[in-house]
């Protein structure tokens, strides 16, 4: 079995913990919840299997590097890291509802990875312009940072639906956790997406800077970057004032996360140095 | 109205406005939204092709706000420059209230607000307050370094502390932004960016800049030795390699190999290996064959050098050369082009695509067929040639930004209360504690610091 066939079956493994994590949460059964946490770990355990095997793969071909270096691989990266994430934040927070808006967002990634015909699963060598050591401090601090933000995003969700529907204490929204809990936890998975947005972003600067002599130039995909970057460093300061707590620190961190797919994938629509990616 | 007054309140009243986190929310999002555009419009084309574009109207219009190179239009600095006061201004605005947090020497704690905490951890022990004293204080110092002792009316209270040096941790981030932005500001007053190609073993001291198209004179020379590509099984480039010498006063002192992610430093100076390009061929072997007896004659020619083809059939000379020519909707890719003279009959151009040698013959079904063998193939590199001074105060408002952002978010001011209180014969315990941030952790923190009390 080759990695790109490992990781198409851990997109199946990501779909159905998504499907019982949100079956768990329609029904408030708990016992489909449970079996979706044990069904995502071996996802992600998949996961961590297919990138290491696509490591090894790629240095049998003999042009060994990480696999972060074109869409597919990032886009299976993205999915491990959200993965990962989630399950930390399952355990501290013992809420498995969560679960049914993360990792939905894993199993896009992975699966518009694996089954996009536009995207190709096959090992490249790099290109000059990615043979640094950079490549690797930057992108996996960039999709932390992303990861961090699509868990935020879900949150926020979460909480958008919850306040809609206070008044009819049925059905769906009877059991969201609470309304604190949801904007804490929004912050938490702001902060750390907001530090390692930061860090991924000095990453690619130091790296242009080495690469050809300027650590910024307004490229399309570094000064989206910078908007989202903007962003959150808006919603970090608006929960500081009165009055911009929970609704609208929920619509900010989902603008945000707007902009990271924008700073992913929209960016490619327009010209520029990254456009390789 | 007192004039003097009414300047006094105008003042304040600016000062408060430059002191708001509000005035910061409006600036951000001016910033994130005004951004969006360069990154829609591409930025410092020629006007050429923004009049193509956009038709002189509208291009007139959006030139007077500098759209086409936005990120450095006034308004664009002004938004920055307004940052910069805000975070300054802010910053001293606030600096006297944390001051006075940080420096008190023993700080206050109030065991009744511990008392009202919802989430205390309560125990009792047989043993008397003192005793526990003694147990409990080594227990707290383990994770905090501060800690007091005081009594109280049936019994004492520890109180321990930590971090609250981490409240400081805002004034590092945006100190780091304020030094990004005076490291941009150098690097644009002192630094220049350009770009220079060097053919192979050329030599130069000029380059060009690429925001206003002047030369630039550098202090050194830099000669191209040598350019050399590798690629992969593929075909795909695997390195561009530049061998490039530095010269001060016709004296050659260094000489090293670029390539693309390792550059050159030189007194200051970045020369980067960025692009490359074929020199235009000088000579060209071509391949002559009479089709009747089926005799090949090869020659090596110069451009632009008429000649006597070998075997008396006229003369031919080598006009030019295009990098792709288009042939009936096909590009064929690298093409000369040459005229022939024949011994008896008028000029005929000769098109010799170098990829396809039978082109001439299928086409012209001529006595003679001419064909390319090979040409000299000669680079001359791209590099781009960076000065940034400004990069040093960068890279430190990097690093400062980096620990900063890890203080603020993930380290935090805990303040901890064990109350030890005679009961009867036993003695109550409550362990309570705040912290800042992350308040779910400082709750499992509490727990664990009760559960190794209790045992
Ligand atoms: C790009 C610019 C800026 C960045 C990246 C930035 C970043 C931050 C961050 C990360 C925090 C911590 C937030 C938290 O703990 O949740 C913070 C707090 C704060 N910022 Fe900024 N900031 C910027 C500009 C400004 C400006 C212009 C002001 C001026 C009013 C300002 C005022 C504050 C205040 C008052 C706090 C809260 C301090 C406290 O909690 O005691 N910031 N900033």
């Amino acid at each position: 079995m080759n990695s790109s066939n490992l990781l198409s079956v851990v997109t199946f493994i990501y779909g159905l913990a998504a499907f019982l994590y949100i079956v768990s949460w329609i029904f408030n059964k708990e016992m489909p919840g449970r079996i979706a946490t044990w069904i995502a770990i071996i996802a992600v355990v998949g996961n961590t299997g297919g990138i290491a095997l696509r490591w090894i793969e790629s240095y049998r071909l003999g042009i060994g590097h990480a696999p972060l270096s074109n869409m597919y691989e990032s886009l299976v990266f993205f999915a491990w890291t959200i993965g990962v994430i989630y399950l930390v934040v399952e355990q501290t927070y013992k809420n498995r509802i969560i679960g049914a808006f993360a990792t939905p967002l894993a199993f896009m990634a992975i699966a518009y990875a694996s089954l996009s015909p536009n995207i190709s699963d096959r090992i490249q060598p790099l290109i000059p312009a990615l043979k640094s050591n950079w490549l690797i401090a930057h992108v996996v601090t960039c999709f932390i940072g992303y990861a961090g933000f699509a868990i935020a995003f879900a949150v926020s969700l979460i909480y958008l639906f919850r306040q809609r529907k206070t008044e009819s204490k049925t059905g769906l929204f009877s059991h969201f956790p609470d309304a604190g809990i949801l904007d804490e936890l929004t912050y938490q998975m702001v902060t750390l997406g907001f530090l390692f947005l930061t860090v991924g972003i000095i990453t690619g600067a130091v790296w242009a800077n080495s690469a050809w002599g300027s650590y910024w130039s307004w490229d399309p995909k570094e000064t989206w970057s910078l908007i989202t970057w903007f962003v959150y460093a808006t919603l970090l300061h608006a929960r500081m004032m009165r009055g911009w707590e929970g609704k609208k620190i929920a619509y900010l961190s989902i603008i945000g996360f707007l902009a990271v797919m924008f700073t992913y994938f929209g960016v490619n629509l327009l010209p520029g140095l990254h456009s390789y990616g | 109205m007192n004039k003097k007054t009414g300047s006094a309140d105008f003042s304040g009243r600016l000062w408060k406005l430059f002191a708001s986190v509000r005035l910061t929310i409006i600036v951000l999002l001016s910033l994130a939204v005004t951004s969006i555009v360069g990154t829609i419009i591409p930025q410092n084309k020629r006007p050429e092709a923004y009049l193509n574009e956009y038709g002189e109207f509208l291009y007139s219009i959006l030139s007077v706000f500098d759209i086409f190179d936005m990120y450095h239009s006034w308004w664009f600095q002004a938004l920055l420059l307004m940052l910069t006061v805000n975070i300054v201004v802010c910053s001293t605005h606030r600096f006297s209230a944390l001051w006075k947090i940080l420096s008190i020497k023993n700080p206050s704690f109030n065991v009744s607000k511990f008392r009202n905490l919802s989430n205390k951890e309560e125990f009792t022990d047989s043993r008397s307050p003192e005793d526990l004293k003694r147990i409990y204080v080594p227990i707290v110092s383990r994770s905090f370094r501060y800690r007091r002792i005081e009594e109280t009316d049936n019994g004492l209270c520890i109180f321990a502390e930590k971090g609250r040096w981490t409240r400081a941790g805002v004034y590092v981030i945006h100190f780091s932004v304020v030094l990004l932005l005076i490291g941009g500001l150098i690097g644009s007053i002192f630094g220049f960016k350009g770009f220079v190609n060097i053919p192979e073993g050329k030599t130069i001291d000029n380059i060009r800049l690429y925001n206003t198209g002047k030369a630039q004179k550098l202090n050194f020379k830099i000669r191209c030795d040598n350019f050399n590509i590798k690629f992969y099984d593929s075909g795909a480039p695997s390195e561009y390699r530049s061998t490039l010498t530095i010269l001060e006063q016709g004296k050659s002192v260094l000489t090293r190999n670029i390539i693309v992610n390792h550059p050159l430093r030189y007194k200051g100076i970045n020369i980067f290996q960025s692009n490359y390009g074929e020199l235009p061929p000088r000579e060209i072997a071509l391949n002559f064959k009479n089709r009747a007896t089926g005799i090949s004659h090869k020659k090596k020619v110069s451009v632009g050098q008429q000649f006597d083809i070998p075997g008396d059939m006229g003369q031919f000379v080598i006009k030019g050369h295009r990098d792709s020519y288009n042939f009936r909707g096909h590009n064929l890719g690298k093409t000369f082009m040459g005229i022939l003279t024949p011994n008896n009959g008028s000029l005929v151009h000769v098109i010799l695509p170098v990829r396809f040698p039978f082109f001439d013959d299928r086409i012209r079904n001529d006595d003679l067929i001419i064909s390319v063998e090979d040409y000299d193939h000669s680079y001359y590199t791209g590099l781009q040639v960076t000065r940034d001074p400004g990069v040093l105060v960068v890279y430190s408002g990097f690093v400062i930004m980096i620990i900063g952002c890890f203080i603020t978010f993930f380290v935090s001011h805990q303040r901890l209360c064990v109350e030890i209180s005679k009961s009867g014969k036993k003695s109550r315990i409550m362990v309570a504690g705040t912290a800042n941030k992350n308040k779910l952790g400082m709750q499992s923190r509490i727990k664990k610091i009760a559960k190794s009390m209790s045992k």
